[in-house]
């Protein structure tokens, strides 16, 4: 139940809108007479939400699964994931996920322990001998192993959704970030990603988190430091070839998709 | 101070123009301001609509026609929820609040989770740029700052100085119950709030503490998710030559059923404070500016004269037509003549803001009201009067040469001039020559035709 001081803030902030509101529309000009108008043209744009111009990546206007198409895409992608200092592996399918995460926390020194989101209960930890456990990371847990809902090919950006089984906070905290995306989830760009989550949910979802390569700062004579108060690392491993196959790799990579749940 | 100024500027120029090479600007800017113009063409429309796509999501809009407005609601909100301890993530807008003394005065500690608003923070000074804040001061005043400060051994390398201070922010990020972050776009579609970082302290400050509290300009507002994208093609590519940050985080609402992360209440603050009146002016393509900072690091007078030099938040020429539109033209003194004219600014702005003429337009306010010094307004006068006579013009600025000639002395140098003491008391004026241009010219001619005549 609302207090009374929680009353009055109401009151003052509704005041406080409408002298804001009302000037702007005086500043502007408004004319009441042309308001149904103006919000008709609102609403259309927001209905058409038309894409502005955007860099063109040879295989955009085809669509993403015919085969040798996400080649260019896919090589974009690795190009410009390794330009913004994330790593990248090409894995073959889905049971291999876990041997290449143990492969390269022995690399670079890493316990092989992880915490990881739920979608990768179902892989075979224990044989490549890792400590997995999915739960929401501790500000202590060094390596968090996350899915992506697609990556974009424009940028080398990977695109992570907040959801019951996909929180945002394991790709954050932890030092490391080890995130796992199947190669027929490159898109162009950030419209056709935006695109492909229109399609997928009914509102957007409460974070939507667009990562390229671990934190980092410049803050200090302009000096790039990798590792600021995000990730040190992210390493990408990109699952299949790419050629429309693995629809059981798929099955297992949700990355928040809602389709697959 | 300026050679920090050089370097920096030289990286983020020459970022900028790598991270456009091959990209269209001309057609994405053109694109950008038209994104940018639809909203302000219907800015009372757009915020309305932001409210009650944000509000369906979650959030709780708050508006704000004044600075201290913000800061009330602020610590109104801190209040119910009984909030201690506070982070935030770079927000210029409280910084035209300054809502951390606010804070402070209420018992509530706040700290700055951007590496360099942090050390500014420790330092106690204000941010000198609006990307880079603290690009004025060396790695060697950091070391002395952060050994005294966090009474740790003194570091020297970069990364080192970086890693000790996420040792130090970390429990911060874990214990606060409020974030605070600012916001570069409100997305009215879906009632969003988008933020552009590279630390990931902006991902921390939005993510952990119960209460996230997102500070915005009421100009901030885009259209659709597609206009954003649009936008953020063109704001790292500007700001410092990526062409994309390492997060762009959109946040709609709270936590959703059986989310295990995320703030229980979020709190959209639209601020006024002194944009509503540009609306309709002849300043108002100001309201465009996407925060990119481009314009000052493009700017011989920046580069010479540091941030800190513009007197309030925001520096370079994009501060110079914000501030006297914010604080007041009176309050606002030199700014719109704070350029050269050389117009590299409007060539690089990614939203197309004619800055160069805005501040002409300052310029022209400020004689119009008089607010011009007395003294400049009589030099201007008496110039005019002479400039109105010409032998009486001729025979005044050759007195003047002779006489300054002979009072520099032999290094041409003159270390004070009437009227132009606090110029003279930090540097010296080179002296003229003794004679006028017009002289010269008249003995040259006279000169040139007799040698004609020879040949």
């Amino acid at each position: 139940m609302p207090s009374m001081a929680e009353h009055a803030n109401t009151l003052q902030n509704v005041s406080a809108k409408d002298c804001m509101l009302a000037r702007v529309r005086s500043a502007r000009g408004a004319d009441e007479s042309s308001r149904e108008e103006e919000l008709q043209e609102i609403a259309r744009h927001l209905a058409a939400h038309p894409r502005g111009p955007r860099l063109m990546i040879e295989d955009d206007v085809v669509p993403a699964k015919a085969i040798g198409v996400v080649g260019s895409m896919r090589t974009r992608f690795l190009e410009r994931a390794r330009g913004m200092a994330s790593t990248c592996e090409e894995v073959p399918s889905a049971n291999q996920v876990a041997h290449a995460v143990a492969a390269y926390l022995t690399a670079n020194g890493l316990p092989r322990v992880v915490v990881a989101w739920p979608e990768f209960a179902s892989l075979d930890w224990r044989a490549a001998e890792i400590d997995f456990a999915s739960r929401p990371v501790a500000a202590t847990d060094l390596v968090g192993v996350t899915g992506a809902f697609c990556a974009i090919a424009e940028t080398g950006t990977l695109l992570l959704l907040s959801g019951s089984e996909t929180p945002a906070t394991t790709s954050m905290l932890p030092e490391t970030h080890i995130a796992v995306v199947h190669a027929d989830r490159i898109v162009a760009n950030m419209e056709d990603a935006l695109a492909l989550v229109r399609n997928d949910h009914k509102r957007l979802p409460r974070a939507v988190h667009f990562v390229s390569g671990p934190s980092r700062t410049a803050d200090i004579e302009q000096t790039i430091v990798l590792g600021a108060h995000g990730p040190y690392r992210v390493h990408i491993l990109l699952v299949g070839s790419g050629t429309g196959s693995g629809d059981d790799d798929r099955e297992i990579l949700r990355g928040g998709r809602h389709r697959f749940i | 101070m300026q050679a920090s100024l050089r370097n920096a500027q030289g990286r983020f120029i020459e970022g900028r123009a790598q991270a456009l090479a091959g990209v269209d600007f001309e057609n994405l800017r053109d694109a950008a301001a038209e994104i940018r113009d639809r909203v302000l063409r219907n800015l009372d429309l757009y915020l309305e609509h932001f409210e009650r796509t944000a509000t369906n999501a979650g959030a709780q809009v708050h508006w704000a026609e004044t600075s201290s407005d913000v800061n009330r609601i602020v610590l109104d909100i801190a209040r119910r929820h009984g909030v201690r301890r506070v982070i935030k993530s770079k927000s210029m807008v409280s910084e035209e609040c300054a809502l951390n003394d606010a804070l402070e005065a209420a018992g509530i500690a706040v700290v700055e989770t951007d590496l360099g608003e942090y050390i500014l923070q420790l330092a106690h000074e204000p941010p000198s740029h609006i990307v880079a804040p603290v690009v004025h001061k060396s790695k060697d005043e950091i070391s002395d700052l952060f050994a005294r400060i966090h009474r740790t051994p003194r570091k020297t390398a970069i990364p080192e100085l970086c890693r000790e201070a996420r040792e130090i922010m970390r429990p911060h990020f874990v214990s606060a119950d409020m974030g605070i972050s600012g916001a570069n776009f409100l997305i009215a579609e879906t009632g969003s709030t988008l933020i552009v970082t590279n630390e990931g302290n902006g991902r921390l400050t939005t993510t952990l503490p119960r209460i996230h509290v997102a500070i915005s300009g009421i100009e901030k507002v885009v259209a659709t998710l597609e206009d954003a994208a649009t936008l953020v093609r063109l704001l790292p590519r500007s700001a410092t030559g990526q062409s994309i940050t390492n997060y762009v985080t959109i946040n709609t609402g709270v936590r959703r059923d059986g989310e295990l992360d995320g703030p229980e209440h979020f709190h959209i603050i639209l601020v006024d404070a002194g944009r509503a009146k540009l609306l309709g002016s002849e300043l108002q393509s100001m309201l465009r500016c996407i925060r990119c900072g481009a314009c000052m690091n493009h700017c011989p007078v920046y580069q010479n004269v540091g941030g800190h030099a513009y007197g309030w938040v925001y520096p370079g020429p994009m501060g110079s037509v914000l501030t006297p539109a914010f604080v007041g033209l009176e309050n606002a003194g030199d700014l719109p003549n704070a350029s050269t004219f050389c117009g590299e600014c409007a060539v690089v702005c990614p939203v197309k803001i004619p800055l160069p003429d805005l501040m002409r337009k300052l310029r022209e306010q400020q004689v119009e009201r008089g607010l011009r010094a007395k003294r400049e307004r009589v030099a201007l006068k008496m110039w005019l009067a002479l400039a109105q006579r010409p032998r009486l013009y001729a025979l005044t600025t050759a007195l003047a040469a002779r006489m300054l000639s002979r009072l520099a002395g032999k290094k041409m140098l003159l270390h004070w001039l009437p009227f132009a003491s606090g110029w003279t008391k930090g540097r010296d004026m080179p002296a003229p020559a003794g004679r006028t241009f017009r002289e010269l010219y008249r003995e040259k001619t006279r000169k040139g035709v007799k040698s004609d005549v020879r040949d």
